[in-house]
């Protein structure tokens, strides 16, 4: 690993300032994967810039209107550890805590999730089915993003020069509304995904019929998939058995994955409906039993 | 072109500690290259083992994930900080007692990982400190022994 400053900057403005010096930058959450990028000759950065002592990225919290917003280098441990979240968020948790084992939970998060931008992230499948949005800042502007647009690649993001995620807003889901993450992988933990899918149902008052969905499956595409097919055969429809396996078939109608050492192409076009399925009978089940 | 430390204050296993690092080491090189702490142990140096777990500010985090210079202002524990002088803390008496240790590179790791486990959830049962666990790997035990020895820990003890 070649030589590289490093600076912990306090302010925003900082960040900004240090990002326009001229210098191959990249910025540093709970590096869980930079660090090893940059130790493993993946990274060319000349300086690493610590997002962790910036108090706008490192806070969590939900608005008057119920929505949460959470700063780009908050840990995934101290978001499953909250009562409020666990309480009205539950697929956040689903996969904040699938990621990695403990240590990596102490340090990783959202943010270095998704600009990471790896097609089985786990945690992208969720914030896309809850309806995510991003602000994005550089030193003369702060941006929105829906999260199903911040993915152009494999590890690419939507950044400019100059920008750095802030925070990920997840808006109030409202009642009779619930979304469950899922992922497939051969072990019990600590494994890459073969296949993800998130879901969101929301359903009308007398709670016979969906009226609004959101599918995203990830793993099986160049970028994490908003299914926008599956979305279309649930509403407006009764929810349960029929309308959940036309969403499947959308869903693997959707998947254009590869085959590689984690399993195979047929396989997870196979998984995206399976995990699909299972994913929107336990939104379901979340619903009933709220 | 001389390679650039910079010095780094940190409170280490209780005591006030500064050191020189390069920005490009790793905690895991810090500790056990520059402060001879070498109960830390590389195994697979990405994230993967487990083996060099430590504690940074209470939480149990993959030394070589960690950029030494990121140790600044922070309370780091090791596994050299465990006991309390020669009395082994009761997961090291444990681990004694069950056998839950063959090589022993995992050990450390496997210690200092239930420590954290220990000191946040007093109620325990197989299935939490197997899933806690999922991030320190052991080529040896089969991990029953482990499992056994930190269940022993968490019941005979008020976790001091
Ligand atoms: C052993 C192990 C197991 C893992 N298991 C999983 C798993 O099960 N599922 C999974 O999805 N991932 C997994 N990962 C990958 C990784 O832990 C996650 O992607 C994690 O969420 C990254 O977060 P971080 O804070 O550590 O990111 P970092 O490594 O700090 O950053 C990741 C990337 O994002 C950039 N970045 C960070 N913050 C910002 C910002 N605010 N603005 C712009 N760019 C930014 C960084 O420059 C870097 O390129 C695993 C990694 C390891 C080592
Ligand atoms: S040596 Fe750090 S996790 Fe394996
Ligand atoms: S005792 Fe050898 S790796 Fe665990």
């Amino acid at each position: 690993m070649q030589e590289i400053t490093y600076l912990a900057p306090t302010s925003l403005g900082d960040v900004y300032t240090a990002l326009a010096d001229g210098k191959r930058s990249v910025l540093l959450a709970g590096g869980t994967d930079i660090i090893v990028q940059l130790r493993e000759g993946r990274s060319d950065a000349e300086q690493v810039i610590d997002l962790k002592h910036i108090p706008e990225l490192t806070q969590f919290a939900f608005n008057s209107s119920g929505d949460l917003k959470i700063g780009a280098a908050v840990p995934f441990a101290e978001i499953y550890e909250n009562a409020e979240i666990i309480d009205r968020l539950p697929a956040l948790i689903d996969c904040a805590t699938l990621v990695g084992g403990i240590q990596i939970q102490s340090r990783a998060g959202f943010g270095g999730n998704l600009c990471n931008a790896s097609p089985a992230a786990d945690t992208t499948p969720a914030l896309i089915a809850l309806g995510a949005i991003l602000h994005i800042g550089s030193a003369n502007q702060v941006r929105e993003l829906p999260v199903e647009d911040f993915f152009l690649g494999p590890g690419q993001n939507a950044l400019e020069d100059g920008e750095i995620l802030l925070q990920i807003v997840v808006p109030n889901p409202g009642s009779n509304s619930a979304a469950y993450f899922h992922r497939f992988i051969p072990r019990n933990e600590m494994d890459i995904a073969v296949a993800n899918a998130g879901v969101s149902l929301t359903l009308n008052d007398a709670r016979d019929r969906i009226e609004n969905a959101r599918v995203a499956i990830g793993a099986v595409a160049p970028t994490t998939l908003l299914v926008s097919e599956a979305a279309e055969a649930l509403i407006g429809k009764e929810p349960g058995e029929a309308a959940f396996a036309a969403a499947g078939d959308a869903a693997a109608n959707a998947a254009t994955p590869i085959t590689d050492m984690r399993g195979s192409a047929a396989q997870r076009v196979h998984l995206s409906r399976v995990l699909t399925v299972r994913a929107l009978e336990r939104a379901l089940k979340r619903i009933e039993e709220n | 072109m001389a390679v650039r430390r910079t010095q780094v204050q940190t409170t280490l296993n209780g005591e006030e500690t500064d050191f020189l690092c390069e920005p490009r080491q790793s905690l895991l090189e810090v500790l056990r290259d520059e402060l001879g702490l070498t109960g830390t142990k590389e195994g697979c140096n990405n994230g993967n083992c487990g083996a060099c777990s430590v504690l940074v500010n209470g939480r149990v985090a993959n030394a070589c994930c960690v950029l030494g210079v990121e140790a600044e202002n922070a309370e780091i524990t090791t596994i050299e900080g465990i006991a309390d002088g020669d009395k082994l803390h009761p997961l090291q008496q444990a681990f004694l007692e069950e056998a839950a240790l063959q090589c022993g590179i995992c050990t450390p790791g496997f210690i200092v990982s239930s420590k954290a486990l220990l000191d946040s959830e007093p109620e325990l049962d197989e299935e939490r400190i197997r899933f806690w666990l999922a991030g320190n790997l052991c080529r040896c035990t089969g991990y029953d022994k482990i499992v056994r020895a930190v269940l022993k820990a968490a019941g005979t003890s008020d976790n001091g």
